[in-house]
């Protein structure tokens, strides 16, 4: 290790109800790829907020290379040459490229002369972007150059990147790290945030674990495996689903020559689906998020109705039914976003219970809601799918992700689906919650319910899944079993690297 | 009916006239909200800025500074909504129309000793030669200079929302707030000034027609000036050489339809009062088929999560 670049002494920032970070400290070597690791809620964000003075400390102290070091906000962070790329995108989606970076600068050059730079930077990393393009219309991985471009015009001394590759497909990974080990070859030091171990350890050469904002340990990435990393996360032994052998049983839901148009502006239109999943069967479908996963789970969940026969459960065509009449024939979905689609967010349990179960369940009659019958349900759900929480009456927004999550899954899986959608079911959900629900999604095809599993963690399908397919741009790739898939092949059916070059560095 | 009676050159010259204080007032609205808030109170500051610009003129015997104390009282009741909205983050619509209902009830109360005075004219324009042209004099030459102030108002909105950094940094802050605020863009700040500049220029408007237009002080004189401009900034798909179109069109059919009036056409009356209406918003209907949209944060209240 060279020279220490930056370093942090006991920091401890506390939230009304909960200490986010508790004296931390590490150090930072100039050139330095180093790993921050957790699961949600660990305190990583919150530590880098600090880092890049979105947050003040409560107590501790950073020193940049060796001098004492406490920006009171983004500007001085980044006037002292640290730089950082969001999680979710600070972008703006109505302005062009050239604008989004100038307002990241602080003294940005007249418009030509940017223009000019961002295609020299974007040459020498092998990123290549047009400085004149709406970055409404660009992909995920064309977003997130054009945040990396923003640091990189400022030279930074410290990259930090929160959760960089959660939007790219594998080949646009490869393409990410090429950059990153160029810039750290350079002597910039990249504080990298993830909680997929095998990317830490291709790329970092040191890693911090957190838990629960405490550093609970440091390694060397290449020399610990991923178990003995996530194991250091979590604080326990994760228990891996099994997954018991089955048989498959007819065809549940079949969906042919289906085509549909986006009701977002933003959106992508489906073309020309086909897809069969058999009783007994989880079907995974992979893709970079914003090619067509939304609109998947709408036309199958019933909000965006069809062509009566393009959509069939059991052989019944259903295209033209709305969600209702879905739900009390079996096919129920769980959306990806579980405050507002999922979930009511001002609502308690026991009535967001009821707003999916009501049929299935027998939670109404002649109109009138049966409470009692209700909030014996939500309980069922709380028990069996431990969810953490005082009671049925809490609000939904008041419950963490992880433990939403299992609510809201937990809530569609016990109304015994014949065919079960679920999008990104353990998006943003720690470990051992994510292993409960995927040992629930399991459990049920076990039962003979078909399910549909659309996410974007292809660890979680290669884990789950009988069958694997690809949403590129509306269109869905042939399905594959699982079993000897490459990460290579899974990347070409997503479209490989969008047409996006891959540096020559 | 003799439709000779109309004068073209004096209809243009005259729909400017009733153009300009629904050009202030819109273009104030169109930087509060590309800055992402939505001001319904437009019409309440209006009304405030017309009575504070009709007595301090009658008191001080000046016009000059009867516009100033508007721009003042605009944006000093405009503060008002900076409080509800930006501080105590009050729901955005709801402040607005308290605002409205306010500004129109403390009108009434400041104007009592006021009815029925005439405030001092302001000089027009009179550049020898120019003025005298035939047409083009009394259309382009021959107004008040707080007319030709409007125009420069929108010319200067466009120029710094296109060309300047404060302009991308404010497009920012009503694009995305979120993002604004993570960069270290002062959010509030920057919204309190788009909003108190609303106040001033719908103060303006106001005055415009206490002071020029009519003039003289009625309760209620506004008559909904500040409702149509709220409409006008959509129409005008937030664009500001397209809220000068909306407003001249505006105002050239108002002026039109009394024109059409006094010509004693056989329409009855009440179709030709809302012609103005129908006109303007089906023309900027037509236009605000393109594809661009709202601001993305207009009026989403901004709380900074540390």
């Amino acid at each position: 290790m060279t020279r220490t670049l930056l370093s942090i002494n006991g920091l401890t920032k506390a939230y009304p109800g909960v200490v986010a970070n508790s004296e931390v400290s590490f150090e930072i070597g100039e050139g330095q790829v180093h790993a921050l690791l957790g699961e949600n809620g660990a305190g990583k964000s919150t530590l880098v907020k600090m880092i890049y003075g979105l947050v003040k400390p409560d107590s501790g102290t950073m020193t940049l290379r060796g001098a004492p070091y406490a920006p009171p906000e983004p500007r001085a962070a980044r006037a002292d040459g640290i730089a950082m790329v969001f999680q979710h995108f600070s972008l703006f989606d109505a302005l062009n490229v050239a604008e989004n970076i100038a307002l990241g600068m602080e003294t940005p050059p007249p418009m030509r002369d940017l223009a000019r730079r961002i295609r020299e930077v974007s040459e020498t990393y092998g990123l290549p972007l047009d400085p004149y393009r709406t970055v409404g219309d660009l992909s995920a991985g064309e977003r997130q150059r054009v945040e990396i471009i923003r640091c990189l015009l400022q030279d930074p001394k410290l990259l930090i990147m929160d959760e960089p590759t959660s939007v790219l497909t594998p080949q646009e990974v490869n393409i990410l790290f090429g950059t990153l080990r160029k810039l750290s070859a350079e002597g910039t030091a990249i504080l990298y945030i993830s909680h997929k171990l095998e990317e830490i350890r291709a790329l970092c050469d040191h890693a911090t674990v957190l838990r629960l904002g405490k550093v609970v340990g440091e390694c060397t990435p290449r020399e610990t495996t991923a178990r003995e990393m996530a194991e250091l996360m979590v604080g326990t032994a994760l228990q891996t689903p099994t997954r018991a052998g089955r048989d498959m049983g007819g065809v549940a839901l079949d969906v042919s020559g289906l085509s549909a148009a986006s009701p977002s502006a933003f959106g992508t239109a489906l073309k020309n689906i086909h897809l069969a999943v058999r009783e007994g069967e989880v079907l995974g479908i992979g893709g970079v998020a914003g090619n067509g996963q939304d609109e998947l789970l709408a036309v199958l969940s019933g909000e965006i109705l069809t062509p009566a026969d393009a959509v069939k459960l059991k052989g019944r065509p259903i295209g033209r039914m709305g969600p209702t009449a879905r739900r009390a024939l079996g096919l129920l979905t769980a959306p990806e976003e579980r405050l507002g689609h999922a979930a009511a967010p001002d609502m308690s349990l026991t009535e967001n219970a009821l707003l999916t179960g009501s049929i299935r369940e027998n939670l109404e009659s002649n109109g009138f809601l049966k409470w009692s019958a209700a909030e014996t349900f939500a309980r069922k759900i709380i028990k069996s799918f431990d969810v953490r929480t005082p009671g049925p009456g809490t609000a939904a927004r008041a419950l963490s992700g992880g433990n939403l999550q299992k609510f809201v899954i937990g809530r569609e899986v016990l109304q015994r689906p014949e065919v079960l959608v679920v999008n990104q079911p353990t998006w943003g959900v720690d470990a051992s919650a994510a292993a409960a629900i995927r040992q629930a999604i399991l459990d049920l095809a076990a039962s003979g319910a078909a399910v549909i599993c659309i996410s974007q963690d292809l660890d979680e399908l290669m884990e789950i899944a009988d069958r694997f397919a690809a949403l590129n741009e509306g269109r869905l790739s042939e399905p594959r079993p699982t079993q000897g898939l490459s990460v290579e092949e899974i990347g070409l059916m997503m479209g490989g690297a969008h047409g996006m070059e891959v540096a020559h560095v | 009916m003799d439709l000779s009676q109309i004068n073209p050159v004096l209809l243009i010259a005259s729909l400017m006239v009733a153009a300009t204080p629904l050009l202030l007032a819109t273009i104030g609205e169109l930087v509060v909200e590309r800055a992402g808030v939505l001001n319904l109170g437009v019409e309440g500051m209006m009304i405030v800025g017309a009575i504070s610009g009709f007595a301090v003129a009658v008191e001080t015997d000046s016009a000059w500074l009867g516009f100033l104390a508007a721009a003042v009282g605009g944006a000093v009741l405009s503060l008002l909504f900076v409080l509800l909205t930006q501080v105590a983050l009050a729901n955005q619509v709801a402040s607005g129309l308290a605002l409205t209902l306010f500004g129109l009830g403390l009108s009434s109360l400041m104007g009592q000793s006021y009815v029925g005075i005439k405030p001092p004219a302001m000089a027009r324009l009179d550049i020898p030669v120019l003025s005298d042209l035939p047409v083009i004099g009394p259309i382009l030459f021959r107004h008040d200079p707080l007319l030709y102030i409007a125009i420069l108002i929108i010319a200067g909105v466009w120029a710094v929302l296109t060309f300047t950094r404060a302009g991308l940094i404010l497009r920012a802050v009503g694009e995305n707030h979120d993002a604004a605020h993570a960069l270290g863009y002062k959010v509030v700040r920057i919204r309190i000034m788009a909003i108190l500049f609303g106040g001033a220029c719908a103060g303006l408007g106001g005055a415009y027609i206490s002071l020029i237009r009519v003039p003289q002080w009625t309760e209620g004189m506004t008559a909904g000036v500040g409702w149509i401009a709220l409409a006008l900034v959509v129409f005008a798909s937030w664009k500001p050489w397209r809220v000068l179109l909306g407003a001249y069109l505006f105002g050239g059919i108002t002026v039109l339809q009394l024109n059409l009036q006094a010509a004693g056409v056989a329409i009855p009356v009440e179709y030709l009062a809302m012609s103005p209406y129908v006109v303007t918003i089906v023309v900027l209907v037509i236009l605000s088929a393109d594809k661009s949209r709202a601001p993305a944060s207009l009026g989403r209240p901004f709380h900074a999560t540390s």
